[in-house]
């Protein structure tokens, strides 16, 4: 408190922002491999995550030039097969010390291990992982992804308000598609809707692009969703894209569609423009010329989070950085309409989950009535009690 | 029929005022503009009878609003139109426009009425405009998104505050160069002078919080908080601010909280909070400083604060998303 009256002081040091303007440093690590989407629209652009977190250190050096910061980005890409962990150790060398990371679970804690005995701090802008966050958790790693409990428990909280309260199920074959599910059957759960029948849909393999495939599955798909019970909406869970965009207006009965397509919960979609996002759109798109996902809101998450903390210690230093994030007085705008914290258990950053149709938002999570002794953004997840991590 | 309407609603203020002064009590009517963001609607409110008495169509997105000093025109920045209009208080008709910059949003006019100094959102400045030749004669580079602008009484001093910068920029409007730069918390909408210039007060939506500024110093003093029973902390935000001319109390309105603070100017305590409409965001005194009008988006309508009695006495349903208000002596 004391400190941080000291720091908001006296900044007058408006000499032009040069050379004798602190450094600091951000890597971005991420994987060379192009990630899969049956939409063509929605295949990920070449740069996407680490747009959000150049945005992000431009408005970090705007605000750096009234502060002597000086904030710079290195974009690391992880061949296949490439070592987490040499990379990590190659940016320490470098002196980077705050490492942007959109990495798959396993080599995300390769990277953060590593780094530890070096001091360097990670933030999570890919992995929606629950593990990451409880058993797996790690003292030097900030997650501004969601995780995949805050995005179902987003979804079930509205499907319970409209009071679509049975669900048929569909899972995907893949490891990801069974965790997915997992948080879905946990949500229902948790807000009182019934899975009156669960599905799995198997991957066969195959292209997911061929010139005349519509006809096929058009054939396929309604009969998969043929006799089951009587529900309200179809949920998919289907982070591997592999069937869940067919099922809209093709299952048996005319049921909405949600999970991983119709309704998806996401930390930011393109057509988001409340409490002052456009403002954000417009600075991505002129900048980019595309618009911006929820991973290229997550990577700018991060790195405002760390032009935040360095702004308010007027430190680069990856200790006084996390210190001041999970501490009471940090508290960031980023568009949401109320201020994303940390929750100091396991460094995950609360935040509201919108739900989006692919052209609209038709919804922001958490909705009206869940109540929390907390934080309402706390019924989102897996909450303090359950909390399986310890920091170390 | 709106003119003869308006006609009518004049007319029987005059009667009404007549009636008052009879009575000893002499009551002025002013005429309230409020901005309604969604509707792209100004509605004009009577504020003898506190009744809206016409709604002028003016461009997309309008939010910041305010009177020219000499009365004549209001003042009211359309976004996404890029451009501020000019409304005749005479007519209620747009008769012009003003070469703003890109998505206007807060301004403010040097105590002369000369300049406009205005916050371009997207593109980090402000803008310096001539209100009477209608051109922009300069611009200052500040943080990402300014939005609140507030001068100091002698006009030397604009402060601009950025909205994810988290800065109060001090320009020297003589050099239009930055002098300062004070860290406020998260969000900072709004910035409002004390009549006196003693004090600047800036107000963090996110963070919920209104920094007092020493503005020869250029320090925070004193940090303002909000504590409402019940309310998370997500919910109150800090936006609008209004500080009667004596300096003694401080309105602070505090958006989906749905409430105005009032605090005392002098030890900046926190008196009483008031109960409004939904998503409470901008307010202004009527010249005469006994009533406090606030603009309420989510419920679109206005509250009326009777100002020596604290209390609310009155709303008024106007246009979608009422944002800003500006108040004539008219």
């Amino acid at each position: 408190m004391i400190r941080l009256a000291l720091t908001s002081a006296v900044l007058i040091a408006w000499a032009s922002a040069s050379s004798d303007a602190a450094e600091i440093k951000i890597g971005y690590l991420r994987q060379a491999e192009h990630r899969p989407a049956l939409s063509l629209i929605q295949t990920p652009a070449e740069n996407d995550g680490v747009a959000g977190a150049r945005l992000a250190v431009n408005d970090d050096n705007t605000t750096g030039k009234f502060l002597d910061q000086q904030f710079s980005l290195e974009d690391i890409r992880l061949a296949a097969g490439g070592d987490p962990a040499a990379a990590t150790l190659a940016l320490a060398d470098r002196g980077i010390m705050l490492v942007v990371a959109d990495l798959p679970p396993d080599a995300l804690l390769k990277a953060a291990d590593a780094g530890k005995a070096r001091g360097l701090l990670f933030f999570n802008v890919g992995a929606i992982d629950d593990r990451l966050r409880e058993a797996d958790c790690r003292a030097n790693l900030i997650h501004t992804a969601p995780t995949r409990t805050m995005l179902a428990d987003a979804l079930a909280q509205y499907l319970v308000w409209k009071q679509w309260r049975k669900w048929l199920l569909v899972v995907g074959s893949h490891a990801d598609d069974k965790l997915y599910g997992d948080a879905l059957r946990r949500a229902a759960k948790r807000f009182g809707a019934r899975i009156v029948q669960e599905k799995v849909f198997e991957d066969t393999g195959g292209a997911r692009r061929t010139d005349s495939g519509v006809a096929q599955i058009q054939r396929q798909l309604p009969p998969f969703t043929q006799g089951a019970p009587a529900y309200d909406v179809l949920i998919a869970a289907d982070e591997s894209e592999v069937f869940a965009s067919y099922l809209p207006y093709r299952t048996w009965e005319a049921r909405p569609v949600a999970g991983s397509a119709g309704l998806v919960p996401t930390s930011w979609d393109a057509s988001f423009d409340q409490w002052g996002a456009v403002q954000m759109q417009d600075r991505f798109i002129k900048l980019f010329s595309r618009r911006m996902t929820a991973r290229d809101m997550q990577a700018w998450t991060a790195v405002r989070m760390i032009g935040e903390g360095a702004a308010r210690t007027r430190s680069g230093e990856p200790n006084a950085l996390l210190d001041f994030l999970k501490g009471s007085e940090f508290a960031l705008a980023a568009f949401k309409g109320q201020r994303l914290t940390l929750r100091d258990w396991n460094l995950q950053l609360r935040q509201p989950i919108l739900l989006s149709d692919g052209r609209m938002i038709v919804s922001v999570s958490p909705q009206e009535g869940f109540l929390h002794q907390f934080s309402e953004l706390d019924t989102l997840g897996i909450d303090r009690p359950e909390s399986k991590c310890s920091l170390r | 029929m709106t003119t003869t309407r308006r006609r009518g609603a004049r007319l029987a203020t005059l009667v009404g005022a007549g009636l008052l002064v009879l009575l000893g009590t002499p009551a002025v009517a002013f005429t309230a503009y409020v901005s309604n963001e969604k509707s792209n609607t100004v509605t004009v409110i009577d504020t003898d009878k506190f009744a809206v008495v016409k709604t002028i169509k003016v461009g997309q997105r309008p939010r910041g609003i305010e009177l020219t000093k000499d009365g004549k025109f209001v003042l009211v920045a359309v976004g996404d139109d890029d451009t501020i209009q000019m409304i005749d208080t005479g007519t209620d008709e747009i008769v012009a426009t003003l070469p703003s910059g890109p998505d206007p949003e807060l301004f403010t006019q040097d105590p002369t009425g000369r300049l406009l100094y205005v916050a371009n959102e997207n593109d980090n400045t402000v803008t310096i405009i001539d209100i009477e030749r209608r051109v922009p004669i300069g611009e200052v580079q500040v943080g990402v998104e300014p939005e609140g602008m507030g001068l100091s009484p002698d006009g030397k001093i604009l402060v601009n505050t950025s909205e994810t910068t988290n800065m109060a920029h001090f320009i020297d409007t003589e050099t239009r160069r930055i002098v300062a730069n004070v860290l406020v918390d998260a969000r900072p909408r709004f910035a409002q002078f004390k009549h006196d210039g003693s004090e600047l007060w800036v107000s963090s939506e996110i963070g919920g919080t209104v920094s007092v500024i020493d503005p020869v110093k250029h320090e925070v003093t004193r940090k303002i908080g909000f504590d409402i029973p019940g309310l998370r902390k997500e919910a109150i935000q800090a936006v609008g601010i209004s500080i009667t001319a004596d300096g003694k109390t401080g309105f602070v309105a505090l958006g989906p909280a749905n409430r105005i603070a009032v605090i005392n100017g002098m030890t900046h305590e926190v008196q009483k909070y008031l109960l409004v409409g939904q998503r409470v965001w901008h307010m202004a005194f009527t010249p005469d400083e006994k009533y406090l009008l606030t603009t309420n988006g989510v419920s679109n309508d206005v509250s009326v604060i009777d100002v020596a009695a604290l209390k609310v006495t009155k709303t008024i349903q106007v246009g979608e998303l009422p944002w800003g208000i500006a108040i004539s002596r008219r």
